[in-house]
């Protein structure tokens, strides 16, 4: 088991014919994703890939019965593409796209939500579920199978977290990278129930940043709705106020959104808050009593 | 991206946001033009920084003849204001703003920022006008009034209405202060804002009202649909070493300490301030090489870092993903050639081809660079480093 992606899984891409586009699918096809076609407009009756290439999104759906779309395409036509995938049927996109103005996202996901397709993302490494199914960007041989959930804000701190766990001989079911945008899609309140839904999944771990108030809220909610052990590592601990630290939502604008506020919050709801986050791995095994 | 009051009037002027008639001026003789075309007997002269808090720091000075607007002008500009938001090296003043002077009866506050958990634009007012929102926020939050407005439908009469009860306003006030309210929502909405903060709106003597201030940022992703925004980019109230990184497409932000940090990601490079921290060192930085770290973004990475004269160490933690360590590794030593650096660096590279990396380090055999073996061992070696203890 795992949550929302397995190897089943059918997935489109949206900017497929891209660079990016291109070498990402290669690689997610090598890790056992079932791509089964992409889109590029004024590219459709191709074959990229040795997959099919289509006009919109709804021949790609029609064609090959996709429910996932992972979208490369660049900054100014991403909710462009959120919204056709989400008015073809597609179930979940995953936005890999960096930069996209934030208006443009606040309409896209309004209109994905209206049509009931999920999104994760823009700007982030994408989902994975271990040795099964990999969309998005991340290096597949760090995510083992095993049994603990990730879910995180940063691509690379994913992968140290990851290779962490993984070192103290445990491993990951999913792993979701939901991106540091002002606006993203799932976000933990929505895929900590899926964990804790999931059987394989043992225990949880969050990364979260400053700016924003998502893991305050995902604290409330794990008080009242999680039972497995969850391990969240906050970072921006040192990070000065008023400066946007790398991503466009990871601020501390007017004193709020601190790490200080999130870890004290997640502390009070029993979560393990680990100050360093060289000691994710360590803590996790001690809480699901494996060290 | 932000700007100054006088553009962000002007984009004002452009939807209908009143206004008081004013004009820039960067020198004392224009300071006193601008006022003779404005005509009266008052003017207000306000330096034109970025920061807020102008008033109280002597950068906001009222004039009653065009002498003293051309004295206070040019003793403004080319100071250095100190405001509670400028840090404590302040910031050169290059322009004013003079103003037409203002009958001022009431002042409140009002601002739109995006609410994240909402995602859609909140708009927020207050009574306690001239006082910073985040101490009204902290000491009477209720006398804060927020509609959220879901963009699908846009500014509507009821959430005129909801500010405009909540402020106490009259009947008679209510119509031009929720006409003002659309309009200011029109600007947040076209424009791409990302906040725009009125402080203090103000009801004029003949029941007007009026901006008094504006500070406006905006998306920097949506720049590229306003050329004519991204023309008012400032570059002096910008740091020109976090500029410098901003070409190479590397973010840089200048922290206190002594142990300089270079990191691939956003999170991981926040991450490892903070383990920095933890092990009893200081961050000299936040430096983001971003996915693909290369020779050439490393080498420009250690020029950002060693700018700063405090650093006394170099913390390089690269995760390598599809990016080998290897290939990183062959970058650091490529990059140590190019750039000199003449502190330790303490080298962390995990991920793809760790080991062959771990390696190549060992046998260039350079005194300066220290391999660590995972992220605690790094974080202890450069904070010891930098204390002259490794």
């Amino acid at each position: 088991m795992s949550i929302l992606v397995n190897k089943d899984t059918k997935v489109i891409v949206q900017g497929f014919t891209g660079k990016e586009g291109t070498f990402h699918s290669e690689q997610c096809m090598e890790y056992g994703t079932q791509i089964v076609g992409g889109v590029t407009p004024g590219k459709g009756g191709q074959t990229h890939l040795g997959k099919p290439v289509f006009n919109t999104v709804k021949d790609a759906v029609e064609a090959t019965g996709a429910t996932v779309s992972m979208i490369f395409v660049p900054p100014a036509f991403t909710a462009d593409a959120v919204m056709e995938a989400a008015e073809a049927g597609i179930e979940l996109a995953v936005i890999i796209t960096e930069g996209a103005p934030v208006k443009d996202m606040m309409y896209a996901k309004m209109f994905a939500t209206k049509h009931g397709m999920k999104t994760i993302g823009p700007n982030c490494p994408g989902i994975i579920t271990a040795e099964e199914c990999k969309i998005g960007i991340m290096p597949g041989f760090i995510f083992k199978k095993g049994p603990v959930g990730l879910i995180s804000k940063s691509g690379t701190l994913t992968y140290e977290a990851s290779n962490q766990v993984v070192k103290e001989g445990l491993g990951i079911t999913t792993a979701v990278g939901i991106g540091g945008d002002p606006i993203i899609g799932l976000s933990y309140k929505q895929l900590l129930p899926m964990f804790e839904a999931d059987p394989e999944t043992e225990a949880i771990v969050m990364i979260g940043e400053i700016g924003g108030t998502l893991e305050i809220e995902a604290a409330e909610f794990i008080k009242e709705n999680i039972t497995k052990p969850v391990v969240a590592f906050i970072a921006g601990q040192t990070a000065p106020k008023g400066k946007r630290m790398g991503h466009a939502g990871a601020i501390i604008s007017g004193g709020s959104g601190t790490a200080q506020e999130k870890m004290e919050a997640l502390e009070a709801a029993g979560v393990h808050v680990v100050k360093s986050p060289a000691d994710i791995g360590k803590t996790v095994a001690k809480a699901l009593g494996r060290s | 991206m932000n700007i100054h009051e006088y553009q962000a009037k002007e984009i004002f002027r452009e939807y209908g946001v009143p206004v008081p008639r004013g004009g820039v001026a960067f020198t004392g003789p224009e300071a006193r033009e601008v006022a003779q075309q404005l005509g009266g007997d008052l003017w207000v002269v306000k330096a034109q920084i970025h920061a807020g808090g102008r008033g109280k720091a002597g950068g906001v000075k009222l004039a009653r003849s065009l002498d003293e607007v051309e004295k206070i002008a040019e003793e403004m500009i080319g100071m250095t204001l100190v405001t509670h938001q400028t840090g404590p090296e302040g910031k050169k003043v290059e322009k004013v703003y003079v103003e037409e002077g203002a009958d001022i009866q009431k002042e409140y506050y009002l601002g739109l920022v995006l609410d994240r958990s909402l995602e859609m634009p909140v708009m927020m007012a207050s009574t306690e006008g001239g006082m910073e929102i985040e101490e009204v926020a902290a000491k009477s939050p209720e006398k804060i009034i927020k509609v959220a407005i879901d963009p699908t439908i846009g500014f509507q009469g009821f959430h005129g209405r909801k500010l405009a009860f909540g402020l106490g306003l009259s009947k008679e006030e209510m119509r031009p202060f929720m006409k003002f309210a659309e309009a200011l929502y029109n600007v947040y909405m076209d424009k791409d804002a990302e906040m725009i903060e009125i402080n203090p709106l103000i009801k004029t003597g003949s029941g007007e009202f009026l901006a008094l201030d504006a500070k406006m940022g905006f998306d920097d992703n949506a720049l590229y649909k306003h050329p004519d925004i991204a023309e008012m980019r400032d570059l002096s109230e910008e740091d020109p070493v976090e500029l410098e990184a901003k070409k190479y497409g590397l973010s840089y932000v200048n922290l206190d300490g002594d142990v300089g940090c270079m990191v691939n990601g956003a999170g991981l490079a926040m991450a490892t301030m903070d383990i920095i921290k933890h092990e009893g060192g200081e961050p000299a930085n936040f430096l983001d090489v971003g996915g693909g770290a290369n020779p050439d973004t490393v080498a420009k990475g250690f020029e950002l870092i060693l700018q700063d004269d405090n650093v006394k160490s170099i913390f390089v933690n690269i995760f390598g993903g599809i990016v080998r360590c290897d290939r990183i590794a062959n970058g650091i030593l490529q990059a140590t050639q190019q750039v000199e650096v003449n502190v330790p660096v303490i080298v962390r590279l995990d991920g793809t081809n760790a080991e062959e990396a771990a390696q190549i380090l060992k046998n260039a055999n350079i005194k300066n660079i220290i391999p660590a073996k995972d992220l605690a061992d790094g974080a202890k070696k450069a904070v010891a480093a930098a204390k002259g203890e490794l």
